[in-house]
C-alpha cells in the first residue's frame, strides 16, 4: 500500500475495519464523529454489522453483546461519552471479554468543549469504572501510528480477554497526514473464535458470561485471577519511545499529540545547545514505569506536559520516586501546547535546577567559612 | 525545506480545502506533512483557518506560533496574522476583498485580486486556488504540476466541472504572483 493523505478518526477506521471488525456500535460526538461516519458507509458496504445507537450507554453494551458472541466488535467516543460507558466497560472487565473502544478527548469537565484534551487519563487508566481493573490504553501521535496501533488491538485484547482503548486526542482525530494502511484481514473463522464465547452450545457444555458472582469467594477468587493477569500485562505490554535520551541532562514526558509537540522543543533546545532528550510514553496503562525510572537516574530533571492539570503527572512521579526533580507544564480546556511555551517552562527548570546547585554550593562553602572561623 | 503555512478566510471560501489540496500534493511529491483545521462550531460566514506544515522531516508539532507563509483570503484574516508571520516570511492576500497598508518590512507581501481571476475564469469561489497558485509561485515548495494532479484526484464530485477552470486558476495565480514579486527577492 501506498502513503496516502488520512483524516486521523477515518485513518482509525479503516484500520479497525481491516483488522478484522465485525460489529460497530457508535453515537455521534464531536471531534470523534468522522470514525462513526465512515463506518456507517464501509461497514454495511463489507457486509458487516454498523449500529447507531440510541446511546452511548447502549453502544458499549452492544459492544459486550457482540464481544461475548466472539465476535471482533468495538465503540467509539469522545470523553462525555466515553464517560457514559463506564458502567458497561466495567461489566465487560468483570466478564473478560475483549473489547475495544477509541476515545478521542475533548476538553472537559462536563460538557466542556470540542477541542484537543488529555484529562481523560485518570478516567482510562484508573479503572475505567467500578471495581478494581485497568484496561490497556494505548496513546498514538501521528495518524500512522494510531493505525498501527488500532490494527493490533483485537489481538492484544483477546491474548487476555481484556479491553483495550485506544487513546487520542480530538486534534488527532481532525488532522490529515500521511498513512500506510495495512493489508485487509479477514473476519475470525469459527475456529479462531475464543472457545468461552456464547454462540450456542449443541455438543458442548455451555458457557456462562457474567459479572455477577455472588458468593464472595469466588469473586475474590476472579478478582485475583483478574490481578494476576494485569501483572503479566504490566510485564509484557510497555510501550514507549526515546528521542535523544543518550546524553541527556533534561527529560521530557508526554504523551500523545504533546508527545510531538514536544519533539519540536526537542529540536530547538538542542540547536541551542541544551542536552534534552524525551520520553514518550505509548502504553499509558501499563505505563512504562522501569524505563523512566532508570533516566530519572541520569537527568537532573524531568519536565511532564499534557493536555491537562496534571494527570500522567502522577505515574511519572511514582516511576521517579523522588530521584530527580519532577516539574509540571500543562494547558486546559482544548488550548494546546506550542513549542515555544514548552521551551520556556524548560528553560524555567534549567534555571531551577542550576540555582538549587549553586545555593548548595554556596551552603557547602558558608559551612566551610564558618568553620574555619569557629577554628579561629 | 520545512514550510509552515496557515490559510485563513470566510467559511465558504475554501481555506481549509486549498490547504487540503497542498497537503495531498506534498504527499505525493514525497514530502512529510500535516494538515490541521480549525474546528470549532464554524459555519459560512463565521471564520475558518488550518495549518498545513510541509517538510523534508518528520513534523513535530502540527501547529505553529509563527508560520512562514500566511494565505489570508479575508480581512480579518489579514489583520489577525500579519503580525505573526515570521520575519522573513510571506504574506499572502485576497487584494480583491481588502484595501489594506502593510505594517511590516521585514516580510513580503503578495496581493492577488483573486475574485476577480477567479470570476473572470467564471467562478469567483476558485479564488481559494489562484491564491495557492500565487503561494507555489512565491515560493516554490512544490512544481505547479504536482498540485494539478492532486486537483484530478481530490475535487469533490460535485466540484468536476470546474477541474479545467481550477487549474487555469492555479497558473493565473501563479502568473500574477510572479509577474509582481520584486527583483529583490526574484
Amino acid at each position: 500500500m501506498a502513503r496516502e493523505l488520512w483524516k486521523g478518526n477515518e485513518a482509525i477506521a479503516e484500520a479497525a475495519i481491516r483488522a478484522g471488525l465485525e460489529a460497530y456500535f457508535g453515537y455521534p460526538i464531536t471531534p470523534q464523529t468522522e470514525l462513526l461516519e465512515y463506518m456507517s458507509a464501509r461497514m454495511p458496504a463489507l457486509g458487516r454489522v454498523f449500529l447507531q445507537a440510541e446511546s452511548e450507554v447502549a453502544s458499549i453494551n452492544m459492544v459486550y453483546g457482540a464481544a461475548s458472541g466472539g465476535a471482533r466488535a468495538m465503540s467509539s467516543s469522545s470523553s462525555p461519552g466515553i464517560s457514559l460507558m463506564q458502567e458497561g466497560l466495567s461489566y465487560i472487565a468483570g466478564s473478560e471479554i475483549p473489547a475495544v473502544l477509541v476515545d478521542i478527548m475533548r476538553g472537559g469537565p462536563g460538557l466542556g468543549n470540542i477541542q484537543p484534551s488529555q484529562a481523560d487519563y485518570f478516567q482510562m487508566t484508573r479503572s475505567a469504572g467500578h471495581g478494581d481493573f485497568h484496561p490497556i490504553v494505548l496513546a498514538p501521535s501521528t495518524v500512522q501510528e494510531a493505525v498501527d496501533i488500532m490494527y493490533d488491538a483485537f489481538p492484544l485484547a483477546e491474548k487476555y480477554r481484556t479491553i483495550v482503548i485506544v487513546a487520542a486526542d480530538g486534534s488527532l482525530g481532525q488532522m490529515m497526514e500521511p498513512a500506510e494502511m495495512p493489508p485487509m484481514r479477514s473476519v475470525l473463522t469459527e475456529a479462531e473464535r475464543g472457545a468461552w464465547a456464547v454462540r450456542g452450545a449443541a455438543g458442548r457444555p455451555k458457557n456462562v458470561i457474567t459479572s455477577l458472582f455472588l458468593n464472595e469467594q469466588e469473586l475474590e477468587t476472579l478478582n485475583l485471577r483478574l490481578q494476576e493477569k494485569l501483572k503479566t500485562i504490566q510485564m509484557n505490554e510497555q510501550r514507549w519511545e526515546e528521542v535523544e535520551t543518550e546524553d541527556a541532562r533534561y527529560l521530557l514526558v508526554a504523551y500523545g499529540t504533546v508527545g510531538r509537540t514536544c519533539k519540536t522543543t526537542l529540536r530547538e533546545a538542542r540547536k541551542q545547545g541544551h542536552k534534552v532528550g524525551l520520553f514518550r510514553p505509548i502504553s499509558l496503562w501499563p505505563f512504562p514505569t522501569p524505563r523512566l525510572r532508570e533516566l530519572a537516574d541520569q537527568v537532573r530533571a524531568v519536565l511532564v506536559v499534557e493536555m491537562s492539570a496534571g494527570q500522567m503527572l502522577d505515574d511519572v512521579r511514582l516511576a521517579v520516586e523522588g530521584r530527580c526533580p519532577v516539574e509540571f507544564y500543562g494547558r486546559m480546556g482544548g488550548v494546546m501546547p506550542l513549542p515555544d511555551e514548552i521551551l520556556e517552562a524548560l528553560a524555567e527548570v534549567e534555571a531551577k535546577v542550576k540555582a538549587e546547585v549553586e545555593a548548595k554550593v554556596k551552603a557547602k562553602v558558608d559551612t566551610k567559612v564558618l568553620s574555619l572561623n569557629l577554628n579561629l | 525545506m520545512h514550510e509552515e503555512i496557515i490559510f485563513s478566510g470566510f467559511g465558504g471560501q475554501g481555506a481549509l480545502f486549498a490547504g487540503q489540496l497542498l497537503a495531498y500534493a506534498a504527499v505525493d511529491a514525497g514530502k512529510h506533512v500535516t494538515w490541521i483545521p480549525s474546528y470549532g462550531p464554524e459555519m459560512r460566514g463565521g471564520t475558518a483557518h488550518c495549518t498545513v506544515v510541509v517538510s523534508d522531516e518528520p513534523i513535530g508539532s502540527p501547529l505553529v506560533r509563527r508560520p512562514t507563509t500566511v494565505v489570508a483570503l479575508n480581512l480579518p484574516s489579514f489583520d489577525k496574522y500579519e503580525n505573526l508571520v515570521k520575519p522573513g516570511g510571506r504574506l499572502i492576500y485576497n487584494s480583491s476583498l481588502m484595501d489594506v497598508q502593510p505594517n511590516r518590512a521585514d516580510i513580503r507581501y503578495v496581493a492577488v485580486p483573486a475574485n476577480e481571476i477567479g470570476e473572470t475564469l467564471g467562478n469567483v469561489r476558485q479564488a481559494n486556488v489562484v491564491l495557492l497558485g500565487a503561494f507555489l509561485a512565491t515560493t516554490g515548495a512544490l512544481p505547479l504540476d504536482v498540485v494539478e494532479s492532486a486537483l484530478d484526484l481530490h475535487l469533490p464530485e460535485r466540484q468536476r466541472k470546474y477541474l479545467a477552470s481550477n487549474k487555469a486558476a492555479l497558473r493565473q495565480g501563479a502568473a500574477h504572483a510572479l509577474a509582481t514579486l520584486t527583483p529583490a527577492y526574484t
